[in-house]
């Protein structure tokens, strides 16, 4: 609790204790008890409800008139007026202690919230004239070197020159399993260094980094709303003098048409009613627990690593019927790999030895993915007479032998005879001195949890997936059976993507709401297309992050559905607020208009029902097992 | 130009109130508040000094919500 909450705290336990003993005190009996009774009940109303009043006069004053502060104020005066003064008191005090109770736990989520988005670096090691120098991150030029130890943040994105170590990700990426990280490789800001000492050279400034970046999103995350949370206020607007006209024409027209009947008036009976109608009509819960359920649906989120730029795009996502998804990059790694080799007579070791070797001085990614295959040494004495036959492949000797490796076409114009592959991918042939001696298969791989993914998308209700690549029409229709997609469309350009996820938009209904999932530059324009666009964040793009509405901080298709489900929780949430709130109120409000309800069901119709409110808002927070 | 301040206010619906008063301010081309960070953005339009508006801003956020701070 912080220094106003325990402020609070002092003054509801004070005034409790006072209007008990006063309620309990026979004042009454003693001369002239009324106007002492009505002294010593001032004092616990004054003690909590002193700023209830001033907020009151105030919105008054500012021409602000209808808010909760106007009705407390309007419906205790009343009730004191009336010589109701312990209720007159208790509601101000109820009123308080829900106060309190939302604030308090609107604090504590928020500190849950904020401990974990907790990843701005305070400092940088850098290194000047030989010195270690602490200075603040925004100080740091691109290129200079700082040095990180261990526990310490990463503060700016650079490379790696000197040391080794594990990085924990979790404040990024929601993933728990360290990540190694060695010379020369790429690191990001936000991490938190492990074990060994880092030297890193930055690549970005502090602004652009990594860590800037996410904490932007993150601060500017509110900036949309809801359609519920503008419902509420618009709600709210019309509700609070809707309801305060109603509780006068309650507290005047009835006693008017007893007069015009020739009856009693009976004021003080209508007034009373009228008072508790304004008690229960207070719409607190409302305007309090939906702005909180959205709030604490973002914070769960991005705890798991999900980042939703606003309480719009969770309600959007919570429609979510049709998802669509790039392939490369998104449901494979994008990364190519030998996937398979079909030899002749040589053992598999010696052909990608053979293969790696005559491929060593290339920097094209297949010639990458052969050496990563082979996973040893390359001694490149070993090769000579290298060239390279540009759209082919490459011919060199390797120990003596002549080596050919590439593809159909290098085979056809050496005339050496060779077998066709039944697996889909890119193939490297090879020949040993004009004799073909098998092939390589290397593709890009899927990502360890693609299919799973999907499956969780269609448990989760999403009634269509559907993919689009630019890759080829074999490989594309092999990938999508692999996970088990049926609608697929390849060979697009960034453009065609766009113009195929319009067309799917205007097939699906209102209500059903198309999400696209990508990662590449060029996805960018068909991300801010769809209703909602879902980046892959840390190996994704500048542009398609800032062109997406949610952002899966690690690269997990399988985080897809997870946020879907959050989404739906929170949603669910908001609604059985909305349902609980108004049901409950609109009982009470008839209740007490027929004289049923008293003053104290009216407390327990606004605080119960707020904190109740509050409590179920709270919820949305907690999505770990989702 | 954008710039970001710390504020302090109770309730999630206040917070709702004072974005509204902000964005009502002259010189104010938009402004969002986060409840979560407690931090308000504020986006001015060309030509206008922060400063001064943002005394303006706060005047206005303290007429619908008297508990509200902005710390300029």
């Amino acid at each position: 609790m912080n220094r106003k909450q325990k402020k609070m705290l002092i003054r509801i336990v004070l005034a409790a204790v006072l209007m008990i003993v006063f309620h309990l005190l026979p004042v009454g009996e003693l001369p002239a008890g009324g106007y002492l009774r009505f002294g010593l009940f001032l004092i616990p109303y004054l003690m909590i409800g002193y700023d209830i009043l001033k907020k009151a006069v105030k919105g008054i004053l500012n021409r602000q008139v209808f808010d909760e502060n106007f009705l407390m104020a309007v419906a205790t005066v009343g009730a004191i007026i009336l010589g109701e003064y312990t209720e007159g008191v208790a509601v101000m005090l109820f009123y308080q202690i829900g106060e309190l109770f939302q604030s308090y736990a609107v604090g504590k989520s928020r500190r849950n919230i904020s401990d974990l988005m907790d990843i701005r670096p305070d400092y940088a090691n850098v290194e000047r004239d030989g010195a270690l120098v602490k200075v603040d991150p925004d100080e740091v030029e691109p290129g200079d070197v700082i040095v990180v130890g261990p526990g310490e943040k990463i503060p700016i994105d650079g490379v790696i020159t000197q040391g080794s170590s594990a990085l924990n990700t979790s404040a990024l990426t929601g993933e728990s399993l360290p990540r190694e990280a060695k010379e020369g490789d790429e690191v990001i800001s936000g991490c938190i260094n492990m074990s060994g000492v880092l030297r890193i050279q930055t690549t970005k400034e502090f602004g652009e980094s990594t860590v800037s970046k996410i904490l932007d999103l993150v601060e500017n995350s509110s900036s949309k709303k809801s359609r519920s949370e503008n419902f509420i206020s618009k709600f709210a607007r019309i509700y609070t003098p809707a309801v305060c006209f109603g509780a006068l024409a309650l507290a005047l027209l009835p006693p008017l048409f007893l007069i015009l009947t020739g009856n009693p008036a009976q004021w003080g009976v209508w007034i009373y009613r009228a008072l508790t109608f304004l008690v229960i009509s207070c719409p607190c819960a409302l305007v309090i627990s939906i702005p909180l359920s959205f709030f604490a649906g973002i914070g769960g989120a991005s705890k798991e690593g999900i980042l939703v730029k606003g309480s719009n795009y969770l309600e959007t996502l919570s429609q979510t019927k049709y998802v669509v998804f790039d392939k490369t990059g998104t449901m494979t790694q994008g990364v190519f790999e030998v996937s398979g080799i079909h030899h002749g007579s040589l053992p598999e070791e010696k052909l990608l030895e053979y293969a790696a070797y005559v491929e060593s001085f290339s920097s094209h990614p297949i010639s990458k993915s052969l050496q990563r295959a082979y996973g040893k040494e390359i001694d490149k004495n070993r090769v000579t007479e290298v060239s390279e036959i540009s759209g082919n492949g490459v011919t060199a000797k390797v120990d003596g032998i002549c080596v050919a490796a590439g593809n159909a076409g290098l085979m056809e114009r050496l005339g050496i005879g060779y077998s066709e592959c039944h697996q889909v991918g890119t193939v490297v042939h090879l020949a040993l001195d004009g004799a073909y001696a098998g092939h390589i298969l290397i593709s890009d791989r899927l990502k360890p949890h693609a299919k799973e993914a999907v499956l969780a998308l269609k448990k989760a209700g999403v009634a269509k997936t559907a993919m689009l690549t630019g890759d080829s029409q074999k490989v594309a229709q092999q990938t999508a059976s692999e996970l088990g997609i049926t609608e697929v469309y390849s060979e697009l350009l960034p453009a065609d993507k766009v113009a195929k996820v319009e067309e799917l938009l205007e097939k699906k209904g209102v209500r059903e709401k198309l999400a696209f999932v990508g990662d590449g530059i060029n996805d960018a324009p068909v991300l801010s297309r769809a209703d909602i666009g879902i980046a892959m964040g840390a190996l994704g793009s500048d542009a398609a992050i800032e062109a997406a509405d949610v952002v899966l901080m690690d690269d997990d298709p399988l985080k897809i559905a997870k946020a879907i489900r959050i989404s739906r929780k929170c949603l669910r949430i908001v609604y059985e607020n909305i349902y609980f709130a108004i049901g409950i109120k609109v009982l009470c409000l008839v209740l007490g208009a027929l004289g049923i309800a008293n003053m104290w069901l009216a407390i327990f119709a606004d605080v119960g029902v707020m904190v109740l409110a509050v409590l179920n808002a709270i919820r949305a927070l907690f999505v770990k097992k989702l | 130009m954008k710039k970001t301040y710390k504020i302090d206010v109770d309730c999630a619906n206040c917070a709702n109130k004072m974005e509204d008063a902000a964005k009502k301010t002259a010189g104010v081309k938009d402004a969002t508040v986060n409840f979560m960070t407690l931090k308000m953005i504020v986006e001015f339009e060309e030509g206008q000094e922060p400063k001064a508006v943002m005394q303006e801003v706060l005047k206005n956020c303290k007429k619908v919500e008297d508990d509200c701070e902005i710390f300029l």
